[in-house]
């Protein structure tokens, strides 16, 4: 053989140039740091502003000057959009955005509390957390529904609707029955009995698959609310008013400061969302059924051709979906509320934000629902001590951070490939 | 089939081979007849009872999930589990059994790399390996030659002969009549979903083609020499990034005359489609220029481009070439509907298009029932004229002609290519690019072979296959100090350091698989 050489072509090196993605968002974080120091330093007052650990004004508190902190957050802000602009390793990314927003959050907060009227100084964090949790909690189920459906290739936009579905029925069977768990199964059914509706549409008839979900959506909506207006409100003492789950406090882990409150003195509902993310998430990555669910997802084709069956197992995930997100329903009826027609009110579309901005990933879309769990609560607390932000703002910023990370700047999303295409055989 | 055989099944395309494999490995019922193993009648009801029955398949295109691992791919449908009911992944033995099958066979893979990352060469091993952990005794090789390299085909040729010495045997489907000669056992040939003859790798090139197609063809293309004029064509320094944002091509200059077909060769995805679609105006350039018969033509709209006297058949014609539900009658208009004699100001004039029609169709010998049939009813070589006789219809300065004959009958092939080189012979500057070799140096006066976007060598169609292979998988000869001229001259084993990329010095023992970064 003669003597040969690879010349230099070989290296097709991808030169991104100087604004790379983290120097992008690096970038973003100092504009916003700098913003925060000035604009919330200057309109914070001199008031100490106190986060206490109980639900009141006394006891034990993390107190800090308005001022002082409003600035010294938006500098940890901006330090950090600076060290990313720098260029640090790759790596540092995630830790430094969200050191980033975390100061950029509590900046904010300083300014907050302490321009709060008089007598109102203060943050209870308790509540907040207890808060957080409580909201994000539909999100959790709706966003792992999501999970179980996409990642076996079929959208699925109707989380709306199996919410919906799942409180009804539970509402409905659990005042008739007059059992919880009655009331919690048939919650499951009717989540899944949406799903059903899914699945044969868009994996035995192929119909697009985001028309679909709306369309069920709607119909969730009318079949309820027409039901909800002839059935519950002619004779709510039967048909709507479902005993409800009471709180199960777990001894010991229920006196921890500040998550005591809020992870263990919750209701099943709680518990049980908490476990399936945990469940979901090493079934999915860990187990056979994951595997192949996770191939159904990016490659049908190539799933079949080693005998995995494609229909049968999105079948079953839907399904599963409805189950899951049916119970996330039913954590509104069967331990809230009574029924209200259109309860759930867009939660199921958060969800679905949370899916994506969670990246598919049944951790991802618990960390994303307590995002905007937070960021729920906290248009709540703003109200309550009337904040010149008006609480709307707050309610964009599931959708605002949905669109930011559709659109790249927090790392790459990428659904599952054949998310969405019907698998033909052949 | 007999142990330890390599048969080949020889055909054309859509002759009816896949459909018989697929059918073979369950994917499709038969509807009528048999399949036979060890005299048993058997009955596949999809792929786990063909792969029960000791049938692997590796597809033509890859069954592989990308964002997987090797090993997660491997034992996907075959996992072993533990834990009982939950079914944990076993990944440990999973890694364990890939490499005792690579190591058995010496197919090296790293059970550990995501397969989007692989070359393609390494991908096929990853299936072949697939195929050999589920303990298969038959293997079908559905056109496995059709993305490599030369020398990539060259390794995996190796590969099948330490198989049969493995006692497996293997299927292998192709339509390339060099590599059937060159290792079969005995060879299948089909023809319109017919077995029409079975014949010994004795037989001649000109023997099997002729059982293939049903009559004797040219395997080459009849032309007389070039006769090059003025540039037409003048690319300089052309920079263009795919879709997902790569470099795609970096960096190109070349120039094409009047009367002169340049080929361009190379493996696919090389960035010959993206240099085509910023020619055409399809993709942005991000630097350098383009002129038309002494014209800067980038920047330009793909509308003014076409306009300007050029004339495209873009490489995938049932999503860029035709719009597949309009009749045959309105896709040769595509172009020129807008323009006298078929449309004036907001109407189109339906007599013009159907009396110009009805000659196309004659001229081109379009095979359609009628004009207003949609033209997804035609087969691919009738599609694939029908794009042809729009695309010459007008005055041309320049023709592009991305993989014209791809999954087009051999009828239609000669066809397509005496038009090609009927319109360099009138004047027109004429630019095929092909990842099929035969079609480069058949038609070419010229052969420009691209390689990670970039033109690496430039050479006439005399040049011996082999040279051109090597262009291909991005190895130069090299030239050292003038001692070695010709590139089985050169002294061995002695690779000094004259290339300007000391870390990829090593690697040309693996050409175009382990150099990938």
């Amino acid at each position: 053989m003669s003597t040969m050489a690879v010349p230099d072509v070989a290296v097709a090196t991808v030169d991104e140039g100087f604004w790379t993605r983290n120097r992008k968002v690096g970038a973003i974080l100092l504009a916003l740091g700098v913003l925060s120091a000035v604009l919330f330093g200057a309109l914070a007052t001199d008031q100490q502003a106190r986060f206490t650990l109980s639900e009141t004004e006394g006891g034990a508190a993390l107190e800090i000057n308005g001022t002082i902190g409003a600035v010294g957050f938006g500098i940890i802000t901006a330090a950090a959009g600076a060290a990313l602009l720098a260029g640090v390793p790759k790596r540092w990314f995630t830790p430094l955005l969200g050191v980033g927003v975390v100061g950029f959050v509590l900046s904010f907060l300083c300014w907050q509390v302490s321009a709060a009227p008089a007598g109102q100084n203060f943050m209870p964090l308790v509540n907040v957390v207890r808060g957080t949790f409580i909201l994000a909690l539909p999100l959790i189920f709706g966003a792992l529904a999501g999970v179980l459906c996409e990642r076996s290739g079929v959208v699925n936009v109707a989380i709306e609707g199996q919410l919906l579905m799942g409180a009804f029925s539970g509402a409905l069977f659990g005042s008739i029955s007059g059992n919880v768990w009655v009331g919690l199964v048939a919650a499951a059914l009717g989540g899944a009995l949406i799903s059903l509706l899914l699945a044969v549409f868009a994996i035995r008839y192929l119909v697009d698959q985001v028309v679909m979900g709306i369309v069920l959506n709607l119909l969730a909506v009318g079949v309820t609310g027409f039901l909800y207006e002839r059935l519950m409100q002619t004779n709510a003492e039967r048909y709507n008013s479902a005993p409800r789950f009471g709180t199960w406090e777990i001894p010991l882990l229920k006196d921890i400061p500040l998550l005591g409150p809020a992870l263990f003195r919750g209701n099943i509902f709680l518990y049980l969302g908490l476990l399936l993310v945990l469940v979901i998430h090493i079934a999915l990555f860990r187990t056979r059924w994951g595997l192949r669910t996770r191939s159904v997802g990016e490659h049908p084709t190539a799933a079949d051709t080693l005998g995995v069956k494609v229909l049968g197992l999105r079948y079953r995930n839907v399904l599963l979906a409805g189950v899951v997100a049916g119970i996330g329903g039913a954590s509104y009826t069967l331990a809230l509320y009574s029924f209200t027609k259109n309860m759930i009110g867009g939660k199921g579309f958060i969800a679905l934000a949370a899916l994506i901005f969670g990246r598919w990933s049944p951790t991802g879309a618990l960390l994303a629902a307590l995002f905007f769990g937070f960021a729920d609560q906290l248009g709540t607390y703003l109200g309550a001590i009337n904040s010149i932000i008006p609480s709307q703002f707050l309610a964009m910023l599931p959708y605002l951070a949905t669109i930011l990370a559709v659109a790249g700047l927090v790392g790459r999303v990428r659904a599952p490939a054949a998310d969405g295409k019907p698998y033909i055989k052949g | 089939m007999e142990p330890g055989e390599i048969h080949a099944l020889l055909g054309e395309n859509g002759a009816g081979k896949s459909t018989l494999m697929n059918v073979l490995y369950g994917l499709y019922q038969p509807d009528e007849g048999e399949i036979l193993v060890d005299g048993q009648p058997l009955k596949l009801k999809g792929p786990s009872d063909a792969i029960a029955a000791g049938i692997g398949m590796v597809h033509q295109h890859f069954m592989l999930v990308p964002v997987f691992t090797v090993a997660e791919n491997i034992m996907l449908g075959a996992e072993q589990v533990k834990g009982g009911i939950a079914g944990f992944l076993d990944r440990r033995r999973a890694r364990r059994e890939v490499a005792e099958v690579s190591e058995r066979y010496n197919l090296r893979v790293d059970p550990d790399a995501v397969i989007e990352d692989l070359p393609v060469g390494i991908q096929q091993r990853v299936e072949i390996v697939k195929a050999l952990t589920r303990d298969v005794d038959l293997l079908i090789l559905d056109e496995p030659t059709a993305v490599l390299t030369p020398q990539e085909t060259e390794e995996l040729l190796t590969v099948m002969r330490s198989l049969k010495a493995a006692g497996k045997s293997i299927v292998f489907i192709t339509h390339k009549l060099g590599e059937v000669k060159a290792i079969a056992d005995r060879i299948t040939v089909i023809r319109r979903g017919k077995t029409v003859g079975t014949a010994s790798p004795d037989a001649s090139r000109d023997e099997l083609a002729a059982l293939m197609v049903g009559r004797n063809v040219r395997l080459t293309v009849d032309k007389k020499p070039a006769a090059p004029g003025k540039p037409i064509l003048e690319v300089a320094g052309l920079v263009v990034d795919d879709d997902r944002q790569i470099r795609a091509v970096d960096g190109i200059d070349l120039t094409v005359r009047a009367g002169e077909v340049l080929g361009v060769a190379g493996v696919q995805g090389n960035g010959q489609t993206e240099l085509i679609e910023a020619i055409m105006g399809l993709r942005p350039a991000l630097a350098g220029t383009v002129t038309l018969d002494g014209q800067a033509v980038h920047g330009w709209s793909t509308k003014k481009v076409l306009r300007a006297g050029v004339g495209y058949v873009p490489e995938d014609r049932s999503v860029d070439g035709l719009v597949k539900e309009f009749s045959v009658a309105e896709n040769l208009v595509l172009d020129i509907y807008d323009r006298p004699p078929f449309g004036s100001g907001l109407s189109l004039k339906p007599d013009a298009i159907a009396k110009s029609a009805k000659e196309r169709i004659e001229q081109f010998d379009v095979r359609t029932s009628s004009a207003d049939a949609p033209v997804s009813t035609l087969s691919g070589g009738n599609q694939q004229k029908v794009i042809v006789a729009r695309e010459l219809s007008r005055p041309l300065k320049l023709f592009i002609a991305a993989q014209p004959t791809r999954g087009v009958d051999v009828g239609s092939i000669e066809f397509i290519h005496s038009r090609v080189i009927r319109e360099r012979d009138i004047g027109t500057a004429v630019m095929v690019v092909s990842s099929e070799l035969d079609e480069v140096i058949g038609l070419a006066d010229r052969i420009a072979v691209m390689y990670r976007g970039r033109i690496i060598g430039i050479v006439g169609p005399d040049t011996p296959r082999e040279e051109i292979g090597l262009l291909m998988a991005g190895i130069t000869p090299e030239q050292t100090g003038g001692a070695a001229p010709g590139p089985d001259a050169g002294p061995t084993g002695t690779t000094t350091g004259t290339t300007s990329d000391p870390g990829s010095a090593a690697a040309p023992e693996g050409p175009g698989s382990e150099d990938e970064a």
